[in-house]
């Protein structure tokens, strides 16, 4: 066992049996960041002494018998998340220079686990983008083929778990930005049920929509994940008081009455009409198609569903998303920490210049839009319009679930594509979000799992969608498939 | 055969059909909104964002093709759809009425720009 392409349990499992120390795996993993980060452009911060001194500790800590499952591993964090001396960037020039003076919650979660923060993970700025072309630190290339995007905004997390620089990694996900890279990568991805990971620390965006969750390789490591990441936290406002899960329980046996041979029996999976039509590349689609049949072939049965407002969800969400990130936005400017413009007249101006300078090009539209459809005669032709259809949308999923336990369907509409081929085209860019963006609307929980090669052989990912809180369902679901498939098991070709 | 940029489109525009043209009626013959230059200008003030006239001409064209797709949403009948600001039912926590952060200005003040006697320091606004 290579420990690059290994199970987080497999991971532990060595480190609990002292065959491995978590000085040695971590020396390990900075040694592939060492070598492949200059052509990934995955991680921004890289610190092995940090690193390093984590993992002694956590040595230490397995010594005294005190030893979680996660103590010892590395985990990349996206550089959304706030890390307690560690430069906090959010891909953007505007914090390039801000080192954080406290944790997240996320990353205090991590930390008691024992795991050790690995670095901090290339992302479009402020979260805005799905190629990870929008950093202020430059682009993150794709692990199977370096003239195509990883996905984005996480697409430094997926591209670091893809190429195997790091066991693990988090990611937040406001229209799509953890399910659609780990698609684009072929890694799993989770983005959970809107309020179960904590906000707190995780530099905002779209604060209604904007969830954390993890990136591995498998579900079964996501469910390991999840375990940490997932709690309440009284700093976020919309953290939910929930009795602690065990997401790890459904990997044995997810479906009641399910056997060895058809561990799905009894499963209903939704197709929506909407995510199999005309704007579906015939290469993903056929991917899919082919999980599709292994997951009835596992004993699920499939049908056919309506989700007739979700052709609404992209204009719908683009009024949503800029609308709560010009408000979220509006703290940066140039007082209390982040850039500040060299040369400026009087106090208006120091903002002007602050922001006109510390934000990119994409993050300065989304703001413009979002100041636009709150200003005065606006609000109710586009804020309360976006809303009344975001409602459209979740009763449409509330009605699914009347008839079926999931959703299944293709995570993004094409595999990747070059760096370069969108940037011209706003709107093009922002239909790579079509199918996942209505889950952020509903706040369901959404998993994008490898299944397969498209044009170019560049990786697809099936998503399923879940009810609220049918996480550890949805997570055994995806683990009864990678039992029977190693779409998540294949490298890309150097790595 | 490796997927080349124009293939996406292609797949792009067939998606970006189906979901905005209603019928064979394109959407931007719905009265979408237009934005002129001084309108642009006139946000970015709002948004304290400095722009150049050529940066503002570029917005606005940009900004214009988005508006014309977020425009899709006027052909839906809404009425009487509460609208949805959260995707749960949310009520604010109350907490007991105690201190609970510690002084740490010294520490958050670190990272700003221009600090003085613990004071943020910005242009003279009051003369």
């Amino acid at each position: 066992m290579s420990p690059e392409n290994a199970s987080l349990r497999e991971l532990s499992d060595a480190l609990a049996a002292g065959k491995l120390s978590s000085v040695e795996l971590t020396q390990a993993f900075l040694d592939r960041i060492a070598a492949a980060n200059p052509r990934l452009n995955a991680f921004i911060t890289v610190d092995p002494e940090a690193s390093l001194a984590e993992a002694r500790r956590a040595d230490e800590r397995r010594a005294s018998g005190t030893a979680g499952p996660l103590t010892g591993i590395p985990v990349a964090h996206k550089d959304i998340w706030c890390a307690r001396g560690w430069r906090t960037t959010c891909g953007s020039r505007m914090l390039a220079n801000f080192t954080s003076p406290y944790d997240a919650h996320v990353v205090e979660r991590f930390a008691a686990a024992g795991a050790v923060l690995l670095g901090k993970c290339n992302m479009d700025e402020f979260a805005m983008g799905s190629s990870n072309e929008t950093s202020w630190f430059g682009p993150v290339r794709n692990p199977w083929n370096p003239d195509f995007v990883p996905g984005g905004s996480s697409g430094g997390s997926a591209a670091a778990v893809a190429a195997r620089l790091a066991p693990a990694a988090t990611g937040t996900d406001t229209g799509g930005s953890i399910r659609q890279p780990a698609a684009l990568c072929g890694i799993s991805g989770l983005k959970p049920t809107y309020g179960i990971v904590s906000r707190y620390g995780m530099v905002a965006f779209a604060s209604s929509l904007d969830q954390g969750g993890p990136f591995a390789k498998s579900a079964a490591d996501l469910a390991l994940l999840l375990n940490v990441m997932a709690g309440f936290d009284a700093r976020d406002s919309t953290s939910l008081e929930r009795e602690p899960e065990d997401y790890t329980r459904c990997l044995a046996e997810p479906v009641a009455g399910a056997s060895a041979g058809r561990p799905l029996a009894g499963l209903r999976l939704g197709l929506p009409r909407q995510y199999f039509g005309e704007g579906l590349s015939p290469d993903v689609a056929r991917a899919v198609e082919a999980a599709l049949a292994e997951l009835r072939a596992l004993g699920a049965t499939t049908k056919a569903i309506d989700l007739p407002a979700s052709d609404l969800a992209v204009p719908a969400y683009y009024v949503i998303a800029p609308a709560e990130a010009s408000s979220n936005l509006s703290r940066f400017d140039g007082v209390r920490y982040g850039h500040r413009a060299a040369e400026y007249g009087d106090l208006i101006d120091m903002y002007c210049r602050t922001r006109a300078e510390g934000f990119g090009a994409e993050v300065k539209r989304r703001i413009l839009i979002g100041t636009y459809v709150l200003s005065h005669g606006y609000y109710d032709a586009y804020y309360l319009k976006a809303q009344r259809i975001r409602r459209l949308i979740a009763d449409d999923f509330a009605r699914a679930f009347g008839e079926v336990d999931m959703i299944a369907g293709p995570t993004s509409p094409t595999v990747a594509f070059r760096l370069g081929a969108k940037t011209a085209d706003p709107v093009q860019m922002y239909l790579n979000d079509i199918y996942t963006i209505p889950a952020n609307l509903a706040g369901l929980p959404g998993l994008s799992i490898p299944a397969g090669f498209g044009e170019g052989g560049l990786p697809v990912g099936l998503q399923l969608v879940g009810n609220y809180f049918d996480e550890a369902r949805m997570l055994g679901v995806g683990h009864q498939f990678q039992r029977v498939t190693d779409w998540h098991e294949r490298v890309p070709p150097g790595y | 055969m490796s997927p080349s940029g124009e293939r996406c489109k292609i797949t792009y525009n067939t998606a970006f059909k189906r979901v905005f043209y209603e019928g064979k009626r394109p959407f931007f013959e719905t009265n979408a909104l237009s934005l002129s230059l001084d309108e642009v200008k006139r946000i970015a003030l709002l948004a304290r964002i400095a722009v150049s006239d050529g940066e503002a001409a570029a917005a606005r064209d940009q900004l214009n093709g988005i508006f014309a797709m977020i425009e899709a949403m006027q052909r839906v009948d809404t009425a009487g759809v509460e609208p949805m600001a959260h995707a749960q039912e949310v009520t604010l926590r109350m907490r007991e009425d105690e201190v609970t952060e510690a002084d740490q200005h010294a520490l958050f003040q670190s990272v700003a720009p221009q600090v003085q006697d613990g004071l943020y320091l910005v242009p003279k606004v009051i003369e």
